[in-house]
C-alpha cells in the first residue's frame, strides 16, 4: 500500500516550505502571503460549498412541505414553523408506487448474504495467498486483479439470460449470486492486506507452544484481524447495498425491487416528480451508507488505492 | 529419496538436486482448498456470463429465439454488422471523449485540490476532508438524484440562482434537453463524486514530499512553479498515475449515471455512452447477439486498460 498519512510534522510545516526561510525574505513576501491566504481562504470555502451543497439541498427539501418546495421562492432552511416529515411518509408508505419496506427487506437480504458468503470466501482465499505458497499463486492474484476491474455494465445481458435460465430472476439469491462475484476480489485482496499485517512468527511462537496450527490462528492472528474484518465487511456491505446496475436488470418487478431502483420510481414520464418525497428516499438510502463510510474510511484509505473499489 | 550413486564424492551434479525438490512438489492440498470456493463464485457469475457471451455473439440471438427458435450460428457477422454501424462509432467516440475529459478534469482538480489540503491550516483542512469524505460515501444512485433535483428545469436550485445573478435566459432552461448540456451536467455530477478520492490519494501522497528538499529549493531560488514540476511532482507520480488509469476505467464505464440522467427525458439516441447503448441493444430491442458483441469490445478495451494497473500493483507488491 503506497499511501500513508503522515499527519503532524510534516503537516504542520511542510506546507510552508517559505515559513522557515530567513526573516527577510518574509518580510518582502509577506503583503503577497497576505494575498495568497486570502486566495487560498476563498478556494476553500469554494470547495467545502461544492462538496457539501448537494447533501445538505437534499436534507433540507426532504424536510420542506410540497407548496414550499414546488414555490417561486427557494427555502434554504426547513424552519420549525414549516418542519415536516411529510415527504418521509409519503415515500414510505405512499401505494402508488412500488412500496418502501418490502424493497428496504430485499436490500438488506441482498446485503447480509452477499457480506457474509464474500467475506467467508474472501477470508479463507486470503489466508492461502499469506500463509501458504502454492503453485499458481501468481497467477490467482492477477486473476483477482483483472476480475475486479471487470465492468458489471458489459456482462449484464448475459447475467440477465443466464439469471433467468436458472429462474432466479425477481429473487434475492439470484442477485447475490453475482453480488458476490463482484465483492469477493475485493475482500481478498484488502483480507489478504490485512493478514499479512499480521506477522506469522506470533502465529510460529504459539505453535512452538504447543498450539496446533489452527489453534495458533485462530487464538492469535485471528483477534487481531477483527478491525480488518468489520472494515472490509462494512465496505462490502457499502458496495451490496449500492449495486444499482445488476439489480435494474434483474430486479424489475416492483415487489422484488431493491432501493436503488426503488429510488428511480419516483420519477416517471406520465407525471411531476415528486421531489419532496423523492429527496426523503434518498436520504433514507444516503443516511446508512454515509455513517457506515465514515466509521472505517480511517482504515481504508491506503487500501482503497491498491483495492480499487467505488466505481 | 532414491539415491542411484554409489561412489563417495559429493559432486552438486543437477540431478540430486532435482531429487531434493521431489518432496516439495508434493505440495499441501490445502491453499487449493482455501481458494477453490472464490474460484467456484466467480467462475458461475463471471467467467460463465462471459462465455455465453462469447457464444452469443457468434450467434443470431433476437426476440424470435426468445422464443424457442433455435439460435443460429452466424460466425462474426454480428461483429461486421455492429462494428460497420454508424451508430456503434458515435457512441465510442463519444463514450471515449467523455472519459478522457472526465478522467482529465478530475485528476487536474484532484491535484489542485491535495496541494490546497497542504496549504491550509490544520482545522480548515480537517473540515475540507470531512466534506469531502461526504460527498464520496454518498451512493450513487442518491447523489444523481439530488443532482438531478438542483438541475430540475422549473424548481432547481441551479436555475433559481443562475436568475438571481442576472441570467434570465435560464428561467426554466432544461439542462437535460440538449446532448452538449447533457454531458455537461453528467461531467459535473462525476467530478462531484470522483474528486475526493483523487484529493485525499495525492493529499496522502504529498505528506510524503520531503520538506526539507523544498526548503533547499527555495533557498537555492527555485520558485514555487519550479518546486512543484521539479520535485513534487515526481514523488506523487506514482499515485497520479494509478489514481488517473482507475479514473479512466471508471469513466469508461459509466453507465448509472447516465442511465438516471435519461430518465429525466434526456434524447436518449443522442446521448448514449457504452454502457447504455448495450443496454439499450440487449435489454431494449432484444438484439442479444449484437449488445454481447459490444459488451465483448468493452471487456477487451477494460482488459487492456486495467493492465498497467495490475502490473502496478504486482510490482509494488513485491517491492
Amino acid at each position: 500500500m503506497t499511501v500513508v498519512e503522515s499527519p503532524g510534522v510534516h503537516a504542520e510545516l511542510g506546507a510552508r516550505p517559505l515559513s522557515a526561510a530567513p526573516v527577510r525574505a518574509r518580510k518582502r513576501g509577506g503583503a503577497r502571503r497576505r494575498v495568497g491566504d486570502v486566495v487560498y481562504g476563498a478556494l476553500a470555502v469554494v470547495v467545502f460549498v461544492f462538496s457539501v451543497f448537494p447533501v445538505y439541498w437534499m436534507l433540507n427539501t426532504s424536510f420542506l412541505p410540497n407548496r414550499l418546495i414546488r414555490g417561486s421562492d427557494l427555502h434554504f432552511f426547513p424552519t420549525p414553523d414549516v418542519f415536516t416529515l411529510d415527504n418521509y411518509r409519503t415515500a414510505i408508505f405512499d401505494e402508488s408506487r412500488s412500496a418502501f419496506i418490502p424493497a428496504l427487506w430485499n436490500s438488506l437480504g441482498v446485503a447480509a448474504i452477499t457480506v457474509v458468503v464474500a467475506m467467508a470466501l474472501g477470508f479463507v482465499a486470503s489466508l492461502a495467498l499469506t500463509r501458504f505458497s502454492f503453485k499458481g499463486k501468481r497467477t490467482f492474484i492477477v486473476l483477482i486483479l483483472v476480475v475486479q476491474m471487470l465492468p458489471g455494465e458489459a456482462l449484464f445481458v448475459s447475467i440477465f439470460r443466464i439469471i433467468d435460465s436458472w429462474q432466479m430472476l425477481n429473487t434475492i439469491i439470484g442477485l447475490s449470486i453475482v453480488n458476490i462475484a463482484a465483492v469477493v476480489p475485493f475482500t481478498i485482496w484488502t483480507l489478504r492486506g490485512f493478514v499479512n499485517g499480521v506477522p506469522a512468527e506470533l502465529e510460529e511462537a504459539a505453535m512452538i507452544d504447543g498450539c496446533s496450527r489452527a489453534g495458533a490462528f485462530w487464538r492469535i492472528t485471528f483477534p487481531l484481524l477483527a478491525p480488518g474484518l468489520v472494515a472490509t465487511g462494512v465496505f462490502a456491505l457499502i458496495q451490496a447495498w449500492n449495486e444499482f446496475v445488476i439489480a435494474l436488470i434483474i430486479m424489475q418487478r416492483p415487489e422484488s425491487m431493491t432501493l436503488p431502483v426503488w429510488l428511480r420510481t419516483f420519477q416517471q414520464a406520465t407525471q411531476a416528480t415528486n421531489w419532496g418525497a423523492m429527496m426523503a428516499g434518498a436520504t433514507l438510502i444516503a443516511v446508512p451508507v454515509v455513517i457506515f463510510f465514515l466509521l472505517v474510511n480511517n482504515k481504508m484509505t491506503g487500501g482503497l488505492v491498491s483495492g480499487a473499489v467505488k466505481g | 529419496m532414491t539415491r542411484t550413486e554409489t561412489t563417495g564424492t559429493r559432486v552438486p551434479a543437477p540431478r540430486p538436486s532435482s531429487v531434493a525438490t521431489a518432496p516439495r512438489r508434493k505440495t499441501n492440498p490445502l491453499p487449493y482448498f482455501l481458494i477453490l470456493p472464490s474460484v467456484v463464485a466467480l467462475l458461475v457469475a463471471l467467467a460463465y456470463p462471459v462465455g455465453w457471451q462469447v457464444l452469443t455473439s457468434m450467434r443470431e440471438y433476437g426476440l424470435a429465439q426468445q422464443f424457442g427458435q433455435p439460435a443460429t450460428f452466424v460466425g462474426l457477422a454480428n461483429y461486421v454488422e455492429i462494428f460497420t454501424s454508424d451508430d456503434l462509432w458515435a457512441v465510442v467516440a463519444r463514450s471515449v471523449v467523455f472519459c478522457l475529459v472526465n478522467a482529465i478534469v478530475t485528476l487536474v482538480l484532484g491535484i489542485l485540490l491535495a496541494l490546497l489540503l497542504k496549504a491550509v491550516p490544520t482545522w480548515a483542512r480537517v473540515v475540507l476532508q470531512v466534506a469531502l469524505l461526504l460527498a464520496w460515501a454518498m451512493p450513487l444512485v442518491a447523489a444523481v438524484t439530488v443532482w438531478k433535483w438542483m438541475f430540475d428545469f422549473r424548481t432547481g436550485v441551479v436555475n433559481w440562482l443562475l436568475v438571481r445573478m442576472g441570467f434570465e435566459q435560464f428561467a426554466g432552461h432544461g439542462w437535460l434537453a440538449t446532448p452538449l448540456s447533457f454531458f455537461l451536467v453528467a461531467t459535473i455530477i462525476i467530478v462531484w463524486m470522483s474528486v475526493p478520492f483523487v484529493a485525499l490519494s495525492v493529499y496522502a501522497a504529498l505528506t510524503q514530499v520531503s520538506g526539507d528538499v523544498l526548503e533547499a529549493a527555495s533557498l537555492d531560488g527555485a520558485s514555487r512553479v519550479q518546486s512543484f514540476w521539479l520535485i513534487v511532482l515526481p514523488t506523487i507520480r506514482p499515485v497520479v498515475s494509478v489514481v488517473f488509469l482507475l479514473q479512466i476505467i471508471w469513466d469508461l464505464r459509466v453507465f448509472a449515471q447516465i442511465k438516471l440522467l435519461q430518465d429525466s427525458g434526456a434524447p436518449v439516441g443522442e446521448t448514449n455512452l457504452l454502457g447504455t447503448f448495450i443496454y439499450q441493444l440487449g435489454v431494449g430491442s432484444q438484439d442479444f447477439g449484437g449488445a454481447a458483441a459490444v459488451s465483448l469490445f468493452v471487456l477487451a478495451l477494460t482488459i487492456v486498460l486495467t493492465w498497467p494497473y495490475v502490473r502496478n500493483l504486482l510490482k509494488e507488491d513485491e517491492a
